[in-house]
């Protein structure tokens, strides 16, 4: 990786004459800027709606310059704060334990399954093969979730259906295979370390970019899921964040689809966060991520190309 | 020597202590792969059941003790309107986010390696990364505050220019164009990384020696970056092609804000007309015929592709 990026930066100082012509480099300059803003805009436009006043939206809608600033949305959120807190450690708690119980789950695995002498190597590699090519489907996960390891309205049902990914589990097998020298492990039980030892103080410390990439690839898997959450929660108190605003989107569509559903209009009406609170709670989502990312995003781009390269 | 000789006897050799250890290792995942992976592939065979659930018995007993249905539930499917919608929505709308993808990815992943100034090649590919870490959840409410029939952003600015708002989420012609556009919008970023990461593995002396030869710009790009590619995009290619009959169902059930009503005809696939009847308590029957259906040209349609893509390119393939 490292090797590659300097030939690309090689590329660019020395090799001048080589360049396409300065009007294209100007038109795909324009072109980029052009499409980096439509991808953030979203982001800045429901955050200025999110400090908007309700007033100024009731009278022009949406806008991108609000006629009237306030800071209603995020006041409202802090007086809801008992439901958003809960949400929040919800979410922090499955995104924690998922994440930590699923790269156990995958280094192990990867860690057995590069080893060529092992003699079960083939068979466990069909288990870790075949789901990528056959799996059951939702309904079915569903039907034994529910009914053979009665995961409905439990926290875990947000956790174990995600933690492992055949994936993963690859890139894992591969990175063990091509970074930790045969011979390092063979003088390992020469000294008479166990393969529990030698997993866990060779091997585990020296995959440490590794479990960076796998650990960011969960953490953010389960901090977005919402659907899990969907399928098998329905209990308000373990809601997660992702949970929580698409239940409100979910209501808000039941009361435009069938306006005369039971409860008055007004009262069921009443019961909903307003327009600036339901974006203010999608900002209190995309600010962790957003603030992280940056960081993170050169993890997420080696793990992504080991698993492209090398499948 | 007598290393090679050590590890040929332990392959062949009897079972030793460290195959034990390894085993217990590997135990708690294959666990996990036979409880969140396994079981619901045998849990498919609901489809040729009468799947009925008798209070107090567990899942297994159900199954054994429901009467076969043989392919009942399979007529009811095929003799139901929605299947055509469904299956035509899933597969075409899949065939225009795979070329399309591709196409944009491709390209732009090109473009952005030409920049000459790779502080701001940087900055584009962040930026355009961005929505690729939204849940669809976060997005449909995006959409939502374009769209929204009262205070959406363009329905505002309609009636400022006189005319009338439109119904967004009423109106099933435009869901195509929207539901391609977000597609695009959240993945572009993502593909075009992956490319450009392959196009910076292209040994440079290649595109030295071509220009040297007086090869265009266009001509380098035809003859040597698009080549180069031609192994991840085969392989996109194929992981992409393997899941045609399984829809993205958060982009499809989110923005949509349902998938059903007035816009089912042009936003409903398999999972999420799956994951209606789940929702809303209807015999499971035909239902689990869907799944069993999608299962099973799911992985035929990987088979397929992978060997049309050996027969081509040995190299290529995944299995």
């Amino acid at each position: 990786m490292l090797t590659k990026k300097k030939e690309f930066e090689f590329q660019d100082s020395d090799c001048k004459l080589n360049r396409v012509s300065k009007t294209s480099n100007a038109l795909f300059n324009v072109l980029f800027v052009i499409l980096a803003a439509v991808c953030i805009i979203p982001v800045v436009f429901v955050f200025m709606i999110s400090i908007s006043s309700e007033e100024s939206i009731k009278l022009n809608g949406y806008r991108f310059i609000p006629e009237q600033f306030s800071l209603d949305a995020y006041k409202f959120i802090l007086d809801e704060s008992e439901t958003i807190i809960r949400a929040l450690g919800v979410s922090i708690f499955v995104t924690v334990v998922g994440t930590i119980i699923g790269v156990m789950l995958t280094t192990l695995m990867g860690y057995v399954l590069s080893r060529s002498t092992y003699k079960l190597n083939n068979f466990f590699t069909m288990i870790v093969f075949i789901p990528m090519i056959f799996n059951g489907g939702m309904l079915s996960s569903y039907v034994v979730n529910t009914q053979l390891l009665g995961l409905k309205d439990s926290i875990w049902a947000l956790i174990w259906p995600l933690c492992v990914s055949s994936f993963n589990v690859i890139i894992c097998k591969t990175f063990f295979k091509t970074n930790i020298p045969e011979s390092l492990i063979e003088s390992a039980q020469i000294d008479g370390a166990t393969q529990m030892q030698i997993f866990w103080k060779v091997a585990l410390p020296l995959a440490k970019p590794m479990l960076a990439t796998i650990a960011l690839f969960l953490t953010f898997a389960y901090w977005n899921d919402w659907f899990q959450s969907s399928l098998y929660i329905t209990n308000p108190d373990i809601y997660s964040l992702q949970a929580l605003l698409d239940n409100i989107q979910r209501n808000i569509e039941m009361m435009a689809n069938n306006p005369a559903a039971g409860v008055s209009m007004v009262e069921y009406m009443n019961s909903m966060p307003r327009e600036g609170a339901r974006m203010a709670m999608a900002m209190i989502i995309i600010v962790p991520i957003a603030c992280c990312y940056p960081f993170f995003q050169k993890y997420f781009i080696s793990g992504l190309t080991v698993g492209a390269v090398k499948g | 020597m007598t290393k090679a000789k050590k590890e040929k006897k332990n392959i062949k050799g009897k079972w030793s202590r460290n195959d034990t250890e390894l085993t217990l290792l590997a135990v708690p995942t294959a666990i996990w792969y036979v409880l969140f992976s396994f079981l619901p592939m045998f849990g498919l065979i609901i489809a040729f059941k009468d799947y009925k659930i008798m209070p107090g018995k567990s899942f297994i007993e159900n199954v054994i003790n429901s009467s076969w249905a043989g392919f009942k539930n399979f007529e009811f499917l095929i003799k139901s309107n929605d299947l055509f919608v469904i299956l035509r929505n899933t597969i075409v709308y899949n065939l225009v986010f795979i070329v399309v993808g591709m196409i944009f990815a491709v390209a732009l992943a090109i473009m952005i390696s030409e920049l000459h100034s790779k502080r701001k090649s940087k900055v584009y590919q962040t930026l355009m990364f961005f929505p690729y870490f939204m849940s669809w959840v976060v997005v449909s409410y995006f959409l939502d505050a374009f769209l929204n029939q009262d205070n959406g952003l363009i329905n505002s600015m309609l009636r400022d220019a006189g005319s009338s708002p439109i119904q967004w989420y009423m109106s099933s012609n435009v869901w195509p164009f929207i539901l391609v556009f977000m597609y695009l919008w959240k993945t572009t970023g993502y593909n075009m990384i992956i490319y450009l990461s392959s196009i910076s593995g292209i040994d440079t002396t290649l595109y030295e020696a071509a220009s040297i030869d007086g090869a265009t710009k266009w001509q380098q790009v035809v003859n040597i970056t698009l080549p180069c590619l031609k192994k991840v995009i085969i392989m996109m290619f194929i992981l992409n092609v393997g899941k045609v009959f399984y829809s993205d169902f958060g982009l499809f059930f989110q923005l949509s804000q349902g998938a059903s009503g007035s816009i089912f005809n042009t936003t409903a696939t398999i999972d999420t007309y799956v994951y209606n009847a789940i929702k809303s308590a209807t015999p499971i029957g035909m239902t689990s015929a869907v799944t069993f259906f999608q299962s099973v040209s799911c992985c035929i349609t990987i088979l397929i592709a992978n060997a049309i893509v050996k027969k081509i390119d040995e190299e290529s393939s995944i299995i």
